[in-house]
């Protein structure tokens, strides 16, 4: 038996976090499919074939999967899912969406989030904000899992040669009508898998203030991030949000800037490799998992730091 | 129209919670608990639909031990109409839950089914989509954003790219987001009003499901401490320490 990854991909490019949940699929079993729905999706599904550990890719490609919508991407992979023991898809928002929807049409319990493989019926996913891990057992004979991309490292974009097998599928449109999408540009690098990340919570105040995180965030080349309270106050835009309802990071360097440390933040940071803590507040709990922590105003620190990442840039060149 | 919303009791989400020494789990016994914070910004929405005119009745749905009563409780207090209460052990997995729901569904003919979008216990982000897949109704989630019409809502969902905006076919089932609104508090009197309301009792019997669990929780524990760092002096010794010890930057 096989394993289907749903990959996630926007018509023109596979999602890096499809290559993670690729990698932790393999931890199950070698035979890997990968299915890939869109429109004018063609030179997703040849990348496709090309990724290491990948046998098949199963291509559906119609006009009316432009759009990613739920209700009809559900029902195709239920019809994929004879031949396989476990369906994963990344647990992004386009995973959390579909997956359970795929479970109760199959009678299936879901495993989500999962940040380890123990074998094949067991996995690790963190419960209560990441504050506890719980390891669980599936009973049954199929297995519905979305996957951590941060947990696993990416499966690499060569080295495979699939088949491609292209495959049509009329799906029921009558439920739901696409409006529009609202996509955040940045020139920076994406929150998700930046090496560095800068965020900036409520200890800034205003959305004035809080471009002299961005300021910084040029300088080291990072991403920029923020707290729900930053986020709440309207300082900046909710794709911004590290933690437990937002996106969970894990840069090799996360620079917290006035953010106390709230449980649900933690959630979103605490794996990063090196974590720096800049507050005024010694008692912040955010110090509790700093490496380097600086009890300082920020509105001092700022244009501290900024100055001495000049010189560093200079000393580099 | 009516307006049926779920909502889940929950360790509070103030509390840093403890795990079992036998690691069967999280510690619950004398540990504040409250309505799970997204289902509190599904009753609001409710309210607030009910309140412009475009919903006749507010019923909320609880799952669990009786305790749970006390949820259902709240939101009464916050304005719903009546309860209705479902006996089962704590904790069921999410597919029985939604398997419960599309009972009370099919009993109460709602338009709009409302809820938290996850849990913030077992994290699991499920109930809402598996009951909109058992129904086969449209499904809204992670919404910001909502504005019902006749025979279609329409709604903003927060996606990691960033919005997405859908028209949905009522009837839909939505899963509410923490930045759809600002939950009201219950004025002492509708607390007092809200003791009247009344609580419908159901047992998994009555609505003849099987909650059989599937998935076994073997063990609970502590996620790896992270070891001690150090505080710095000033910005000059932060930056040389991530350049030169840390190799960050």
């Amino acid at each position: 038996m096989s394993i289907l990854v749903v990959a996630e991909n926007s018509n023109k490019e596979i999602k890096s976090s499809t290559l993670n949940s690729i990698n932790a699929a393999s931890k199950i079993n070698d035979d890997i499919h990968l299915v890939v729905i869109g429109n004018q999706c063609e030179e997703v599904a040849k990348k496709a074939a090309l990724i290491e550990k990948v046998k098949k890719v199963i291509h559906i490609d119609d006009p009316q999967y432009e759009n990613i919508i739920a209700e009809s991407i559900a029902p195709i992979i239920v019809s994929l899912s004879d031949k396989y023991t476990h369906i994963l898809a990344p647990a992004s928002t386009f995973g959390k969406n579909l997956m359970p929807r795929v479970a109760a049409l199959l009678d299936l319990s879901q495993i989500s989030d999962v940040i380890r493989i123990e074998n094949e019926d067991t996995f690790v996913r963190p419960i209560y904000a990441g504050n506890a891990f719980a390891t669980v057992q599936s009973t049954e004979n199929k297995k519905i899992i979305t996957i951590r991309p941060t947990s696993f490292d990416p499966a690499y974009s060569e080295g495979g040669n699939a088949n491609i097998e292209k495959v049509s599928f009329n799906a029921d449109q009558s439920l739901v009508e696409f409006i529009g999408r609202e996509e955040s540009k940045s020139e920076r690098p994406e929150l998700g898998t930046a090496r560095i990340v800068i965020s900036g919570g409520r200890g800034l105040q205003s959305a004035e203030n809080f471009s002299m995180i961005i300021e910084i965030a040029d300088k080291l080349n990072a991403a920029v991030g923020a707290s729900r309270a930053a986020v709440d106050a309207g300082y900046v835009s909710n794709d911004y949000q590290v933690g437990q309802t937002g996106k969970v990071v894990v840069p090799d360097l996360y620079i917290a800037i006035g953010i106390s440390g709230a449980i649900q933040h933690l959630a979103g940071m605490k794996e990063s490799k090196v974590i720096v803590a800049i507050n005024k507040d010694e008692e912040a709990p955010i110090f509790n998992v700093a490496d380097y922590g600086l009890h300082a105003d920020l509105f001092e620190v700022l244009p501290q730091l900024s100055a001495e990442l000049d010189k560093l840039n200079t000393i580099q060149k | 129209m009516k307006i049926l919303v779920a909502v889940k009791r929950v360790i509070d989400y103030n509390v840093q919670i403890r795990i079992k020494t036998d690691g069967s789990g999280v510690e619950t016994e004398n540990v504040k608990m409250s309505m799970n914070p997204p289902d509190e910004n599904a009753v609001e929405e409710a309210l607030r639909i009910k309140e412009a005119g475009k919903a006749e009745e507010i019923i909320i749905v609880s799952i669990g031990e009786e305790k749970s009563k006390e949820t259902i409780r709240t939101a009464l207090a916050m304005g719903a109409d009546r309860g209705i209460f479902v006996s089962t052990p704590a904790n069921i997995e999410p597919i029985n839950v939604a398997k419960i729901l599309q009972k009370i569904v099919e009993k109460e003919n709602p338009s709009i089914v409302l809820m938290g979008k996850q849990a913030i216990d077992d994290d699991c982000n499920q109930t809402g989509q598996m009951l909109s897949a058992l129904l086969g109704w449209s499904q809204g989630t992670f919404i910001s954003k909502i504005e019902v019409g006749d025979s279609s809502i329409s709604i903003t969902r927060e996606i990691d790219e960033g919005l997405e905006k859908l028209k949905l076919n009522l009837p839909s089932i939505i899963t509410c987001d923490l930045r759809l609104n600002e939950p009201r508090y219950a004025s002492l009197p509708n607390i007092m009003k809200a003791k009247k309301k009344p609580i419908e009792d159901l047992t998994k019997e009555d609505l003849g499901v099987d909650i059989t669990p599937r998935i076994k929780q073997l063990q609970v524990e502590e996620p790896p401490k992270r070891e001690k760092g150090i505080m710095v002096k000033d910005v000059a010794e932060l930056v040389q320490k991530l350049k030169n010890e840390a190799k960050v930057i």
